[in-house]
């Protein structure tokens, strides 16, 4: 099977234009690349039913191996159509966007980013107890007669969250809700 | 007359009813009862295709009466049959409750009037990857399946939901860029691109070659079904998209891709060639996504992750290659598919009642809505591997499997599973503790909806706002429909473990899909490489087929 060699170059041409241009973080350029990608291989396919022959209509006198290969242009065909669908699709989704946020670039997803900041620190699960929640406290006497506790007897209770030290009872309130460090955060992506 | 000749109708059915809700747009009450009908009616004929195969057998339809090699076949199989039915069985409950979530918020809006008639485009899509005999008609079924879901993830043009949707569009059409170029490359080295006639001459092809074709295979469903190099985007994606569309994309779409992996890797390119990178893939899909599962606040975000991190699963039964490890995961595709979306539909009611689907913000839960937290529950210890529940079932045959196996690299991906199902249990009940047993106050930053004190605790009246209204009864009912499917697939489990063992025996065999599809004198190549160590649960390789 003998390959036309302009196309196979002209194939190669696009897919690299394509590849490069969807990593752009520019929309318009995604697209165009995307354009790119999928014309390119349509050739393929195209290159893939050999040589150019007669158009296959039956002909008695005809040998068969004079036709050309009709699967491959019916395949072309149908995927010409989907990436028609899917272009309009994208564009229409590029002009929503140019709409929504005044520009042409893909944005960062901010739940992402939120995650990625959160302290690995988690106040509800990592905190040690502050101080004595019973409702009788009693000073814990080790076997040796020395006090147990974390806190040594009459010293201030503190924590250590991130890079502060907070009084106990400071830090206790500081969770409450409406306390000053409890930020509500902007509106969640939901979209909901 | 065969019931199998009707299978056309499972794709039909659908599209029709797309067409006759997209006449109806404007009378919505018409449009919700044309497209519960008409998929009502598909689930119908499906059930009966599962029930013609369900001894066993393959049914081949040709489209337009044109013979295989050449013309369209639609296959009918146990795996195929077994798939549509849950597949719709699961589309017909999101149906249900997106129906419910419109007549609650009022679908006069134009944006909503479109998503029954893309709805049921995108159910015909997956009947179409499903039942496809053939590589391009796959193909198309993957395109009109994606194409709608484009439609649904960006519902409303929001704008997380339009930033969402660059992502999944980009990294969608690039996967079925490559898929294309792999069936143009499948066609170029063998001249035919009906699967049977494939499974026949890619065995004549030499075994560089066949590596080549079947990793572009690979890598394309790879992206589609969210396994772990590729995986990136799902997270990314699903979160935004309204409530039931996720759940119906968590159940469907990636397990499209999962299905066309089996068939890659059973009828295409059978043998153990690239057994051990599926193996390692797996358990890195496993792994890498239930630990991100665990740094998410979000449930929708942590379900996503613990998404990707189940396809592993699969997968890991998938590398195998053994009747006893396609059979289980057969088995768990099924169940996961359930699970996963009654899990997607519970947030949604939670996000409804209490006003957000992040655990920093809702808490108590368990209190203000018993019921809400049973159908968490149930699903959520379903995932995670409970003993009598269906993902205990799954898990067991997978570990079974790999310990009969017995390489280290099965050893490391039964521990990984093990581990996996661990975190799981760790994510979930880090969810059900903050946002179900907590006191709302105890809440980080306590939603509002969630404060809100009920004027009369009695009826949950508030604020001119019911109950009923947060948790509408055909949303709390489809949902319940679904986790009491779930449950009914822990009770029926023999003859499910039977049915999916059968139809593994039947994918790994091959002789009964190439003889439905090409007819009986077919030749059946033997698989190229017998495993040496003979693996009692491997059949033996069906050789001495007459030639044509």
């Amino acid at each position: 099977m003998s390959v036309n060699l302009t196309l196979l170059t002209v194939m190669g041409a696009l897919y690299a234009c394509g590849i490069y241009l969807i990593l752009e973080r520019s929309l318009t350029r995604v697209l165009l690349g995307l354009m790119l990608l999928a014309n390119a291989t349509n050739l393929l396919i195209l290159t893939t039913g050999g040589y150019a022959g007669l158009a296959p209509l039956f002909h008695q006198d005809t040998d068969p191996g004079q036709y050309n290969d009709p699967l491959p242009q019916a395949l072309i065909l149908t995927s010409i159509v989907i990436s028609f669908a899917v272009t309009a699709f994208m564009l229409g989704i590029i002009y929503r966007t140019w709409v929504l946020a005044r520009q042409d670039e893909i944005q960062d997803d901010a739940e992402d980013r939120r995650v990625a900041k959160t302290p690995s620190f988690d106040a509800e699960d990592d905190s040690v107890v502050p101080v004595e929640t019973s409702e009788f406290p009693l000073t814990m006497i080790g076997t040796d007669g020395q006090s147990v506790s974390d806190v040594p007897a009459g010293a201030e209770a503190t924590v250590t969250v991130a890079d502060r030290t907070l009084d106990a009872e400071a830090a206790a309130s500081e969770e409450q809700p409406g306390s000053r460090n409890v930020t509500i955060p902007g509106k969640e992506g939901s979209g909901q | 007359m065969n019931i199998a000749s009707f299978a056309p109708l499972a794709v039909i059915l659908p599209l029709l009813g797309a067409a006759l809700t997209f006449l109806l747009i404007r009378n919505s009450r018409a449009q919700r009862t044309v497209s519960i009908v008409l998929l009502s009616l598909t689930l119908l004929l499906e059930c009966l295709l599962l029930a013609s195969v369900w001894e066993g057998g393959t049914a081949a339809v040709n489209i337009g009466g044109w013979l295989p090699p050449w013309g369209i076949v639609l296959v009918v199989d146990q795996f195929s049959s077994l798939m549509l039915v849950v597949s719709s069985s699961v589309s017909l409950a999101v149906l249900i409750y997106a129906t419910g979530q419109g007549m609650a918020d009022g679908d006069q809006d134009a944006p909503v009037s479109i998503f029954h008639p893309t709805y049921l485009i995108l159910v015909a899509g997956v009947s179409n990857a499903f039942l496809s005999g053939d590589l391009f008609n796959l193909y198309v079924g993957f395109e009109i399946l994606l194409t709608a879901s484009y439609v649904l993830m960006t519902l409303g043009g929001t704008g997380p939901r339009i930033r969402a949707g660059v992502t999944y569009l980009v990294v969608s059409v690039v996967s079925s860029v490559l898929f294309l170029i792999a069936i143009a490359m499948i066609y170029g080295a063998t001249g035919t691109i009906n699967m049977a006639d494939l499974a026949v001459k890619l065995a004549d092809l030499d075994q560089g070659t066949q590596n080549l074709l079947h990793v572009m295979l690979l890598v394309a469903f790879g992206i589609k079904a969210a396994v772990f190099p590729l995986s990136f985007w799902l997270p990314d994606s699903y979160p935004t998209a309204p409530a039931p569309v996720t759940a119906v994309f968590a159940g469907l779409l990636t397990k499209v891709g999962v299905y066309a992996m089996v068939r890659t890797e059973t009828l295409l390119f059978p043998g153990d060639t690239f057994n051990a990178p599926l193996m390692v893939a797996a358990v890195l899909t496993m792994l890498v996504g239930i630990l991100g599962a665990l740094a998410q606040s979000d449930i929708k975000r942590l379900l996503s992750f613990t998404l990707v991190s189940h396809i592993g699963y699969m997968v890991f039964g998938l590398a195998m290659s053994s009747v006893a490890g396609l059979g289980a995961a057969v088995f768990y595709v099924a169940h996961h598919i359930t699970i996963q979306t009654s899990l997607f539909l519970v947030t949604g009611l939670i996000e409804r009642r209490g006003g957000s689907s992040s655990v920093d913000r809702v808490a108590g839960l368990a209190k203000l809505s018993p019921l809400l937290a049973v159908l968490f529950f149930v699903p959520a210890m379903n995932l995670a591997g409970i003993p009598p529940l269906s993902g205990f079932l799954g898990k067991v045959g997978l570990l079974q499997a790999g310990i009969q196996l017995g390489t280290p690299l099965a050893y490391a991906l039964v521990i990984g599973g093990v581990l996996t199902s661990l975190l799981t249990l760790l994510a979930m009940a880090r969810v059900w503790n903050r946002a179900f047993w907590r006191k709302p106050e105890d809440a980080e930053h306590p939603d509002p909806v969630l404060l809100a004190h009920p004027a009369d605790s009695a009826t949950g009246d508030r604020a001119g706002k019911t109950n009923v209204t947060l948790l509408p009864r055909t949303m709390v009912g489809s949902t319940l429909g679904l986790v009491i499917f779930g449950v009914g697939l822990t009770v029926f489990a023999g003859p499910l473990f039977k049915v999916a063992d059968q139809a593994a025996v039947e994918m790994l065999d091959r002789t009964s899909y190439i003889h439905a599809v090409l007819g009986e004198g077919a030749r059946v190549p033997a698989i190229s490489e017998p495993e040496p160590g003979t693996d009692p649960a491997r059949l033996p390789p069906a050789s001495g087929q007459e030639r044509k």
